[in-house]
């Protein structure tokens, strides 16, 4: 960020929430980078920003996609850039329709299930490049008719896939590098973001015009071969029902400016914790396997039908090398017990049948399903949406591990958490078990974080843990050792994986593992050969034969040659944020991902300011002041034999080596399971319709319709104006997330003691708010209460064009939680957020809530329940409440409606959706369901438009 | 001319940065940081930047924890948090011995580590047992145990989690989470 020209901070408060980093923002401002600053609230971020741009909470894709449009249309993208490294040239297959066409879907909508067939997105083929393969469909018949991957339904859901998302069949695509095709990726694009416009920002975000050309100037000014635009983002962007596709229309944006694989571009993901970017790629996630390979589905029986489904040996790029990654894998897992005869050890792995995140873990444990759970530094009690699902949960298990420094309200809410106030538990009557176990801090004990910028970063241990106090290493190295003891001897199937498991680490005098053993699992080890016993040094070693081992393949190289580089320390300040011998970063020790693009497709620098890596024709070889992230002596220029697959099918520019078709995806053919192209849709508690389709909600999100999780009525449907403002969560410079870090320790109580919410002087005379006196904020979930911080920081804004409405935001930090043993306590903020899902990651989206605020405390006991209740009954709530799936006719809107249509599409039929066979798709998790089409979600009540008996209750003073 | 505030405007420092603000107390004490016995490398356990710490360490305890200056991440700053980690470790609540709630109790008892652990391992195994599924309804493999659920590892080292991960898979539980999806 420090090299940027200009700096976009966009649903991140990066100065609070990310203060030392922000140093690289300021720096960058020094030297002379714009700051930009798009964010619902006014903070220190937009404070010493060149300018704040107020936007309405859950509108990003629509100043997104007009930032696109607007480059297309002012001629502003980076044309050699864009032909040579995206997928702009590429040709979709003719059964695509828009969202343009079919009023806010895509072709291959199954209103039944709710999810999409992805292969009318795939690429049309190249036939030249595919002829003489006998097994493509394009080598046969008519292309026109017979569409690479058409003949197979592909629907499934995002967490079936690792990083590398689904195999892509059509990695040589059709091409047009003059971008006119109408087929072609970019008229697509063109044609798909050009009604997100400056007035459509204004009436959608309600961000004035001259704010938007603001910002669009000055994006494209700072974009291009001299210079470079930099956009940084955090859970502001993530935590939607549409949150993965926010990023990926920055991507989009970032591609046609040329800005990714460059010195001061990219996108960058402000992470949130310590070891947060560590716990994905060496995942504590149920769909992932080390290295974002993914977890084992039911479907996937053999290892072979699981490798067919990460990558395609006939694919481009590393991903093709899967099969080596998985059985390294499994041989460091399972050792000699992992055999060619016996699949190396496949059968071992769990298999998946569909979501099993968190939120679908909490359904369990109300259902009885799940008995046990293990918490382990972390707080869901406070920290995770729909805090009352989370207790309620825990109040059915039969046993609860607790694993950290304090009491945290995690593991006191049996006596004295929200429910016991009101009365909806008793203590005597919770059956729960649960042990607490002390936990060692970051200083005693020794291992790695891995931080945002996936710079993997050694911790030496400086003292012993007090007390009882353990590593979650020693705990679980116990655990495991004292399961496997219990279980030896046994012949039943089920605990061959557990026995046949590698489980030998030295431990010190304390009983404490050696971590630096577990590092060097990760990284790996040849297993037989000359190099028998000696570390991988990097990924390519590994090999498909059992030959190697090594834990998580993406790591392969912290440990090369026998030397731990999470450790190195070897810089001064003077190498910038760059140094590359401090700490190591994956994959390879690069610090900048795909940064062949940073060079020409002949390899020279864009520009001489902007130069990172190069072709070195004396040398044969790229150079330059990162690690070249490409084959390292692929010429620029070369031209791949048609056979190949993996990286020997890598041309010269085809600078995305992990993308199957080695290039930027602009259109994303595959893997995305919401739709190719980013489309605006409204929150699940939008506080207004959606003026860009009749679609009003993402029609792929994942709904949990449920009493305790009501949402509120759509916008425009009866009772929605109940909870008439848009309530959004943040964080405090001074706490961590849900406070388990920070709620205990004094000083940083003392600087931030009281849960308030941040209301605008015109909403706070609207509802007769009192600075620093108490606020009631309820949701169609809960109510809590906060002191009151009037501040012109939060903007009321006009949105809606003609019809324009007034939308209040209300700020509320959510590091606060109920119970008895923090320095500072009160309610928290994740008891008012519903829990929907967006449909790739599983994600809730927490950014948009709907809710009414009014003065004084909120009710105690069963009065709360009842004030709570009372909205709910106002508002008609059922469970089918803004849970609706497709909310416009879904139908082809014809010829005359597409202007940009090619010939053959006027003739095109009708494209009904999901019109061919579906392949049996894993039926929902037990908690979750997609929307069904809403003529089959109509509220079983008609909601009661008469006002209440009684005013809610002002509450009391307690 | 004793009172800080006149010195500092009189004396020749109007920032209050030198002479001004140095008294006998002051120039009789030394900071924690010159006597502890040594510093050790660290990184903030906060947020995802990765600031370099350095932990001082006198008669093997934590007396006080800092911003390294080598860092080329953070040049030797901290924010209010990693500032105060020092409380993270030394603070007066923190829980140093295993706790265990019974069914239906009103209060915690304490609980030796040994047993606590060994009651653990009865309870994963059990549930593990319970909830067991060879096969799914089609007969397909599934190999799984819907029992036992995990959340938490974004605060923990990555050699954590992966042991965690290890174990967990080995054992066929499936529901392994943390913050990344919160």
């Amino acid at each position: 960020m420090a090299n940027a020209d200009c700096i976009i901070i966009q649903g991140s408060n990066m100065a609070e929430a990310h203060p030392v980093g922000f140093q690289w923002v300021t720096e960058a401002k020094a030297r002379g980078a714009k700051v930009i600053h798009v964010d619902p609230r006014f903070s220190r971020t937009s404070a010493v920003a060149d300018k704040h741009v107020p936007i309405r909470a859950g509108s990003d894709i629509v100043l997104l996609g007009a930032l696109i449009n607007y480059v297309i249309e002012h001629e502003k993208w980076f044309n050699d850039y864009v032909v040579a490294y995206t997928n702009a040239a590429s040709i979709i297959n003719e059964d695509f329709r828009d969202t343009e066409d079919l009023d806010g879907l895509f072709s291959g909508f199954d209103p039944e299930t709710g999810g999409y067939d992805m292969s009318s997105w795939s690429y049309e083929p190249d036939r030249a490049a595919h002829s003489g393969n006998p097994g493509d469909p394009g080598n046969d018949g008519d292309a026109a008719a017979e569409q690479d991957g058409a003949e197979e339904s592909v629907e499934a859901a995002g967490d079936q896939y690792g990083m590398g998302g689904p195999e892509l069949d059509v990695s040589k695509p059709r091409r047009d590098e003059t971008l006119q095709h109408p087929r072609s990726v970019f008229q697509i694009l063109k044609r798909h973001y050009s009604r997100y416009t400056p007035e459509m920002v204004r009436d959608v975000c309600g961000i004035s015009i001259e704010d938007f050309e603001l910002l669009a100037r000055t994006v494209t000014e700072n974009s291009g071969r001299e210079r470079t635009t930099c956009f940084a983002y955090a859970v502001g962007w993530t935590q939607h029902t549409v949150g993965a596709q926010y990023i990926r229309t920055a991507t989009i944006l970032q591609l046609l400016l040329g800005n990714m694989g460059r010195p001061g571009g990219g996108i960058m993901a402000l992470r949130g914790h310590a070891s947060i970017q560590g716990s994905t790629d060496i995942p504590t996630l149920f769909n992932l396997l080390p290295g974002y390979l993914p977890m084992p589905t039911v479907e996937k029986e053999d290892l072979a039908t699981y490798l067919d489904g990460i990558a395609s040996k006939k694919q481009k790029g590393y991903w093709a090398n899967a099969d080596a990654y998985t059985i390294s894998l499994l041989k460091a897992w399972w050792g000699d017990a992992a055999t060619e005869e016996n699949d190396w050890g496949y059968g071992y792995l769990p298999r998946l049948t569909g979501p099993h995140g968190t939120y679908q873990t909490v359904e369990g444990m109300m259902a009885g399903e799940v008995e046990g759970y293990f918490i382990l530094g972390q707080n869901p009690a406070v920290g995770s949406a729909n805090g009352r699902m989370q207790r309620m949960g825990m109040a059915n298990l039969k046993w609860l591990v607790v694993r950290d420094f304090q009491l945290i309200e995690s593991a006191t809410w049996w006596k004295d958490g929200p429910e016991i106030e009101t009365g909806e538990l008793r203590t005597e009557d919770i059956e729960t078990e649960v042990f607490f176990f002390p936990a060692a801090n970051h200083v005693e004990k020794a291992g790695t974080f891995t931080q945002t910028q996936r710079l993997v970063q050694w911790r030496h241990q400086a003292v012993q843990p007090p007390g009882d106090a353990q590593s979650e290493l020693q705990f679980f190295y116990e655990v495991g050792r004292r399961i496997r003891a219990r279980l030896a001897g046994s012949t039943d199937p089920q605990d061959r994986a557990l026995l046949d498991l590698t489980w030998d680490y030295p431990v010190d005098e304390h009983g404490e593992p050696d971590g630096d053993a577990v590092l060097q699992e990760i990284n790996g080890r040849h297993l037989t050969g000359p190099d028998a016993g000696k570390h991988l040094s990097t990924f390519n070693e590994m090999k498909a034969d059992g030959s190697t081992e090594g834990g998580c393949w993406i790591y392969t190289g912290v440990y090369a040659d026998g030397i731990n580089h999470a450790a190195d320390r070897e810089t001064g300040v003077a190498d910038g944020p760059a140094g590359k011998e401090w700490g190591w970063a994956w994959p390879a020790n690069r610090r900048i991902l795909y940064n062949r693009a940073s060079a020409d497709p002949e390899g020279k620098p864009w520009s001489e300011r902007k130069k990172l890596v190069w072709w070195d024709e004396d040398e044969g070889r790229w150079v330059g002041n990162d690690v070249p992230d490409f084959p390292v002596t692929l010429a620029p220029g070369t031209i791949p034999d048609p056979e190949a697959g993996g990286p020997a099918a890598l041309a010269g520019d085809d600078a995305f080596i992990m993308q199957a078709d080695g290039k930027g995806w602009l259109f994303a053919p595959k893997g995305m399971v919401d739709g190719p192209l980013p489309t605006h849709y409204e929150a699940q508690e939008s506080p207004v319709p959606n003026v860009m389709y009749a679609q009003q909600h993402n029609p792929t999100r994942v709904t949990v319709p449920r009493s305790d999780n009501y949402s509120k009525p759509s916008a425009g449907m009866p009772g929605a104006d109940v909870y008439p403002f848009l309530f959004t969560t943040y964080r405090l410079t001074e706490h961590h997330t849900a406070g388990g870090m920070s709620r205990w320790l004094p000083y940083l109580s003392e600087l931030q003691p009281e849960m308030f919410c941040e209301v605008s002087p015109e909403l706070a005379a609207e509802r007769g708010l009192e600075p620093y006196d108490w606020a009631t904020i309820v949701s169609p979930r809960a109510a809590i209460e906060a002191k009151v911080l009037v501040t012109e920081r939060m903007r009321p804004l006009r949105i809606g064009g003609a019809d324009a409405q007034t939308v209040h935001q209300i700020g509320l930090p959510y590091h606060w939680g109920v119970g008895g043993d923090a320095v500072v306590s009160g309610d928290s903020a994740n008891d008012l957020i519903g829990v929907t899902l967006d449909p790739n990651v599983l994600i809730q989206g927490s950014k948009v809530g709907a809710c009414d605020i009014i003065p004084g405390r909120r009710p105690r006991g069963t009065d709360l329940l009842d004030f709570v209740a009372g909205y709910q009954r106002r508002a008609g709530l059922t469970v089918d409440s803004g849970n609706e799936g497709v909310t416009g006719t879904g139908e082809d809107a014809g010829p005359e409606a597409d202007p940009m249509a090619p010939p053959e599409m006027t003739s095109a039929r009708p494209h009904p959706p999901a019109d061919g066979p579906v392949v049996p798709h894993d039926p929902p998790g037990p908690l979750g369901r997609k929307p069904r089409p809403r003529d089959s979600q109509q509220p079983s009540q008609q909601p009661s438009r008469q006002p209440p008996a009684t005013e809610p209750r002002t509450g009391r003073e307690d | 001319m004793g009172w800080p505030v006149l010195r500092q405007f009189l004396g020749g420092d109007p920032l209050g940065r030198s002479s001004s603000v140095v008294s006998r107390k002051t120039t009789e004490i030394t900071p924690r940081t010159t006597t502890a016995d040594r510093a050790v490398q660290s990184v903030c356990p906060y947020c995802a930047v990765g600031c370099g710490q350095k932990v001082f360490v006198s008669d093997e305890k934590v007396v006080q924890i800092e911003g390294d200056p080598e860092s080329p991440i953070s040049r030797g700053r901290l924010c209010p948090k990693g500032s105060a980690s020092e409380q993270l470790v030394n603070s007066d609540t923190r829980q140093t011995t295993v706790l265990y709630r019974a069914p239906r109790a009103k209060d915690w008892q304490e609980m030796d580590l040994e047993t606590a652990t060994e009651m653990v391992v009865d309870r994963f195994l059990e549930s593990r047992r319970n909830k067991w599924q060879d096969v799914d309804e089609h007969g397909r493999h599934l190999g799984r145990t819907m029992g036992i659920a995990s959340l938490g590892g974004a605060t923990l080292d990555n050699e954590e989690n992966y042991l965690i991960k290890k174990l967990f898979t080995a054992a066929g539980a499936i529901q392994i989470e943390n913050q990344a999806r919160i």
